[in-house]
């Protein structure tokens, strides 16, 4: 054939119109261009000027198009017809669902509002929801944290203000060595994959402590091959190693830590473990300028780490005594580790020789001078460049708090958060725990609850305890069970509302919360609990109300559905007080905007709930003459004020001189503004403000002037938790409000004030001989939650999930390809299929989270492979421990946080005859949306 | 048969790097999402919502453990996609002349108009980096976004493959491989890019850069100074406490 090349047209129109808004693929929230095209949506790529992506964007982001499009979206509002659990439903309109949704809730507003329990999933808009849920009075909201990482988030809040992600990032320009820690491939996406990418151009080394070598952890220089539930372990023979070797940041420690507080050390004292105060309660130092007690915070004071305090007879240490003496003892020796981690106690020394060495013989300094709290001028910021992220995996045990804590202990002995090359927190983070409330639940009928529901607790004053000691909330978070439970428990919901205990409630009302699938542990016994009925033939839980946008498997267990828009149909506000989007060196906030209207009869969820405070009369929700006050979720974005000058979205406000971020009054326009800038506003901290953020004046004041807080708040990092200690001396016996006696040894060992490590309580009740396997999920970085569909483009990258099994057991059961096992816990067993991985910890299998899928779900089709070779773990995962003969329920969760223990989980496994398909297989729903095409042809344009 | 230009100069291809792909997937959905949309037939998805769903990807990511004499096992992410080839096969086997390389800069294309879906080119590509695709009855291939990278309709810095622009880890770069002074010509110096297969003798324009060594962190020995205990125990720590404050800064009391 000849050389004629065909005329190209290589400048087509890409489209009509660019439309900038937030990807809700994950929780990640990204900024993306979505083309137009005819009105409809074309094409989406990541937003260049966007702060979290700079362009990029995901898989999942870049599908979103399938998940707008998905056959699976709900058509309008559902009233269930057959019963509950068999999907069968008729359309309703608006007016009848919201009319049959007022009739349920007024009635329990006016004399009972505990008996609702309002719980939303991996929704964003929390400081909203708690706001109406506030408004109404119940004390029973919380969102999924307690049952995703609330053991990061709360240790970082109690130990330094923050953690990861939300919080905090690894200064990936300057870092010179990364360890990564238990992160499953997501929180945070795209950061986390653009921050490797970055150091890996500048050569800089990564380390990946993780059981499974995959995603983040197959391209780590290192790779730590951790038993799960171990991290806390390993981390304190680092902080043992390095301790000993004196491999420690004194200046830094003396300075921004309370290791130079003062503690009790009599045990005959009330105040046995806690903190030297003067008369303004301010814990006390000694100053090394005059030897003399100071108060931590004095104007030009030098505290001291090593002197101490005695008066009355009674002797104080400073907490790094105690630290001493803890972590030097050979119960943190590598040699005593080792084996219990899989990790050889040379490999142990090694990393923590190696982070002394970048720490100490690789400091930064950065020519940036800086004032801080105590008045003192530092010329230069000094940095350590070494930097760690973590995530569930190191969170989700029932010892993760604690090692969560044990974490951030070990980045602050190195010196290495807020400066330079470390660890960098995100405004309008750090706060420590004193900036947060205190929960609130105090109920009056027909009135607002008294305060916001989540917050931090101080000491067993804050617990949430009837007269009688009985838990306020249904999930009994912030009670002696958990004492911290700063997220909620809302995976303890169903099973305690199944059970009556605390109490009984009415109406159980949900959003974006797959809890009859993969967001439960024990799927089949939720199921019951879903569907149980009373002597009298009704449902144990009376009334559950659902809102979705999509046909998931929760839909079929409610009894009245209010369908949800997609991502791209709504309007949202990515808020500074709720989880913000901002970088270390910017604050941002960003919204969504329909950039196409539902062509279904939908409404976005936060809209429904505009009208439904309304139609209840809630405060906040009607004006004075009773009328609606906020007509649509955009309505209340642009108008609600939280505190004087500050509302959901901090930028383009209304100042005297026009549009200003941070504080301002509304700007009826505001929602504009964000569009035409692209969807998001973004102000930088100033150069001198942008390290050492909890100490430094410079950062304080500016944090003030955007509105963050109202007073400047200067803190030092808490590596002794007093909180803990009060809680743990209460155990003793110490003060008023006592905890339950089968309460009292736990508390005791678990509210340890400095970090510890035990191994899993859930290990007390079953036999290791029998179940030795550790059972991990992780979820797969082009798949994300059931919280949108099952998504057509990346359901062929993974349509189904094998057990991944690692040499050692592959080989001792004679594994081979196309092999199934069974795999059983205490609780219960599945069938499924097992692939070899040989990068894996010798001890532990895994398998991607929530790809497998209820038959019926998600407009699939019966035969999907999601449905017949998917499956989930969560049917071996029991939301109690293991009964213990005592009677009383004792909840698979971190002691102190409350945090669900998903990954205690241990098995057997057995090789099995080929089964049709994975087992439970449970029967089929009903879709109320029908079934996908067979065949798909996308192009919008012409 | 068909014949291939004589070589261009410019050679517009891929440097993928395998250091640092995480296996995201984010190059195939974009890729899905672009050439859908633009150039050509869309890509279509069989059994879409079934039991063995299957579709037209121009660009796949596959996952391989390797398991060295010595140490742990490592996984590599390998994305794959048409390698703009400088004697590409596809080309040559081609019996309409569908299947082309463009002379200017050497990317290699179906024509769809003339593609009579006879699927010569994909048996004859060794990399498996073309697919039929079942709805519309023609090869589909890698264009290297050839919509995109002149397209005037876009603003400078967008024009790259969709593929290069999505990458969250930075591992796919876009350039002239013929240009020996390019950022992508450098970039396979400095990292020892190597071809793919190259005893095909398909001389393919895209490089792939390699993974750096792993786990090869110093034995403790070296390390050891580091860790050269001051204490042996809590009490001698204070020991050495009071001695190490007295050396910083304003210690001298």
């Amino acid at each position: 054939m000849s050389l004629d090349q065909p005329q190209l047209d290589t400048s087509p129109q890409v489209s009509d119109e660019v439309r900038k808004t937030t990807c809700y693929m994950c929780a990640c929230r990204c900024g993306i261009n979505v083309h137009m095209k005819d009105g409809k949506v074309a094409y989406i790529e990541g937003n260049k000027d966007h702060p979290v992506n700079q362009g990029v964007l995901c898989a999942k982001g870049s599908a979103g198009i399938m998940q707008h499009n998905a056959p699976s979206r709900l058509r309008a509002p559902l009233k269930r017809v057959g019963p509950r659990g068999s999907g069968e439903f008729e359309e309703i309109t608006w007016e009848e669902a919201l009319t049959m949704a007022t009739g349920l809730l007024a009635p329990i507003r006016e004399k009972h509002p505990e008996k609702l329990a309002f719980f939303t999933g991996r929704d964003q808009s929390q400081s909203f929801t708690g706001f109406w849920a506030q408004g109404f009075g119940t004390p029973n909201f919380a969102a999924h944290g307690g049952f995703c990482s609330v053991n990061m988030a709360a240790a970082g809040i109690y130990t330094m203000g923050g953690a990861f992600w939300e919080f905090g990032q690894p200064d990936w320009d300057r870092t010179k060595l990364f360890m990564l820690f238990g992160v499953a491939e997501d929180h945070d996406s795209n950061p986390i994959k653009m921050g490797i990418g970055k150091i890996k151009a500048r050569g800089a080394r990564m380390v990946g402590v993780n059981p499974i070598r995959t995603g983040y952890n197959a391209v780590a220089d290192d790779w730590v091959g951790i038993t799960p539930g171990t991290d806390g372990l390993f981390i304190l023979a680092m902080v043992h190693c390095l301790m000993k070797a004196g491999k420690v940041d004194l200046d830094y420690l003396a300075r921004f830590t309370n290791a130079s507080v003062l503690i009790n050390e009599d045990p005959k004292s009330e105040q046995f473990g806690l903190f030297l105060r003067d008369d303004d309660g301010q814990p006390q130092v000694i100053d090394r300028n005059t030897g003399q007690l100071a108060p931590w915070n004095g104007q030009g004071v030098e505290p001291d780490l090593a002197a101490t305090y005695r008066a009355k007879g009674i002797t104080h240490r400073p907490v790094f005594h105690q630290m001493a003496d803890r972590y030097l003892s050979d119960e943190y020796a590598p040699e005593a580790v080792a084996d219990r981690c899989g990790i050889p106690a040379q490999r142990i020394r090694a990393l923590a020789a190696d982070l002394a060495r970048v720490a100490f013989d690789e400091a930064i300094e950065l020519d940036r001078p800086w004032t801080d709290f105590r008045g003192k001028k530092h010329e230069k910021m000094v940095g350590r460049p070494v930097s760690f992220h973590a995530m569930r995996g190191i969170s989700a045990h029932s010892n993760g708090f604690q090692t969560c804590r044990a974490l951030h202990t070990l980045q602050i002995i190195l010196g290495s958060v807020e400066v330079p090359g470390g660890m960098r927190f995100k405004p309008p983070y750090p706060k420590p725990a004193t900036a947060h409330p205190k929960p609130h639940g105090k109920v009056t009928p027909g009135a607002a609850l008294d305060g916001p529901h989540l917050g931090y607790t101080h000491g067993p004053e804050d617990l949430l305890l009837d007269e009688e000691g009985n838990p306020t909330r249904i999930d009994k978070a912030y009670s002696w069970e958990n004492p911290m439970s700063a997220h909620g428990l809302m995976h303890m919901v169903i099973s305690n509302a199944h059970a009556g205990v605390p109490y009984k409630i009415d109406t159980l009302f949900m959003y974006m919360a797959n809890m009859s699938w993969n967001s439960s542990m024990n799927v089949g016994g939720v199921h019951k609990m879903l569907t149980d009925k009373d002597e009298d033939g009704n449902y144990v839980i009376p009334n559950i109300i659902y809102s979705d946008a999509y046909s998931s498997e929760m839909v079929a267990y409610a009894d009245l559905i209010l369908p949800d828009t997609t991502y791209l149909e709504r309007h949202d506000c990515i808020s500074l007080l709720d989880r913000p989007i901002c970088e270390a060196d910017a604050v941002a906030d960003a919204i969504r905007w329909p950039v196409v209207e539902p062509d279904r009869d939908v409404r976005g969820f936060q809209s429904v709930l505009c009208d439904l405070g309304a139609r209840l009369g809630m405060p906040g929700f009607v004006n004075e003459d009773g009328s609606q006050k906020y007509q649509d979720y955009a309505d209340y974005i642009t108008n609600h004020i939280r505190r004087p000058g500050v509302g959901p979205l901090a930028g383009f406000r209304k100042g005297e001189d026009g549009p200003q971020g941070g504080r301002g009054d509304v700007n009826p326009n505001q929602i504009q503004d964000y569009i035409d800038n692209g969807g998001f506003w973004i102000e930088h901290v100033p150069e001198n403000a942008a390290f050492y953020k909890p100490f430094s004046m410079d950062y304080q004041n500016w944090a003030v002037k955007m509105g963050f807080y109202d007073v400047v708040q200067p803190y030092i990092f808490q590596l002794y938790v007093e909180p803990l200690r009060k809680f743990q001396a209460a155990a003793e016996g110490i003060g008023e409000r006592q905890p339950p006696e089968h309460l009292r040894e736990r508390l005791k060992l678990t509210m340890d004030p400095l970090p510890i490590w035990y191994g899993a309580l859930e290990d007390d009740g079953v036999d290791l001989d029998e179940y030795p396997v550790h059972a991990l999920t992780q979820r797969p970085m082009a798949m994300y939650h059931s919280w949108g569909t099952q998504n057509v483009w990346l359901r062929q990258i993974h349509g189904h999930n094998p057990l991944y099994v690692p040499t050692k057991i592959w080989e001792e059961k004679g594994f081979q390809d196309g092999d199934w096992a069974k795999v059983s816990s205490t609780h219960g067993s599945i069938v499924v299929p097992v692939a070899h991985q040989a990068s894996l910890n010798a001890n532990t299998v895994w398998t991607w989270n929530a790809i497998g899928k209820r038959k019926g779900a998600w407009a699939l089709d019966e035969g999907a492979s999601e449905a017949t070779k998917g499956f989930l773990l969560n049917h071996l995962i029991h939301e109690l421990l293991p009964p213990k003969g005592d009677g009383l329920r004792w909840a698979n969760s971190d002691p102190v946080t409350g945090q669900a223990a998903w990954f205690d989980l241990r098995v057997k496994i057995e090789k099995s005859d080929v089964p049709n398909e994975a087992q439970p297989a449970m029967p089929a729903i009903k879709s109320p949306v029908g079934k996908g095409p067979n065949e798909l042809e996308w192009k919008v344009g012409k | 048969m068909t014949q291939l230009p004589p070589p261009s100069a410019k050679k517009l291809g891929l440097v993928i790097d395998l250091d640092t792909c995480v296996g995201c997937h984010a190059c195939v959905v974009s890729c899905k999402g672009w050439n859908t949309e633009n150039y050509g037939a869309p890509l279509s998805d069989q059994d879409a919502y079934g039991a063995n769903p299957s579709g037209t990807f121009l660009n796949r990511v596959h996952s391989y453990e390797v398991q060295p004499d010595q140490g742990e096992a490592q996984l590599i992410h390998f994305p794959k996609s048409c390698l703009h080839c400088e004697d590409a096969p596809c080309v040559t086997v081609c019996p309409t002349g569908a299947s082309y390389k463009r002379a200017e800069d050497g990317i290699v294309l179906v024509n769809e108009s003339d593609c009579i879906g006879c699927g010569l080119c994909a048996w004859a590509c060794p990399y498996g980096a073309r697919e039929l695709d079942a709805k519309e009855g023609v090869m589909k291939k890698c264009t290297l976004c050839v919509d995109r990278i002149y397209n005037e309709n876009l603003p400078e810095e967008d024009r790259q493959p969709a593929c290069v622009r999505t990458c969250p880890a930075g591992a796919r770069h876009f350039g002239d491989l013929g240009d020996e002074n390019s950022d992508v010509s450098k970039l396979v110096a400095e990292r020892g890019g190597f071809d793919l297969m190259p005893e095909q003798g398909t001389k393919p324009v895209n490089k792939y850069l390699p993974p750096r060594p792993k786990d090869e962190m110093p034995e403790f020995d070296i390390l050891a100074p580091y860790l050269e205990p001051i204490a042996s125990d809590g009490k001698g720590f204070v020991g050495w406490l009071d001695k190490a404050l007295s050396s910083l800064p304003g210690g001298a009391k």
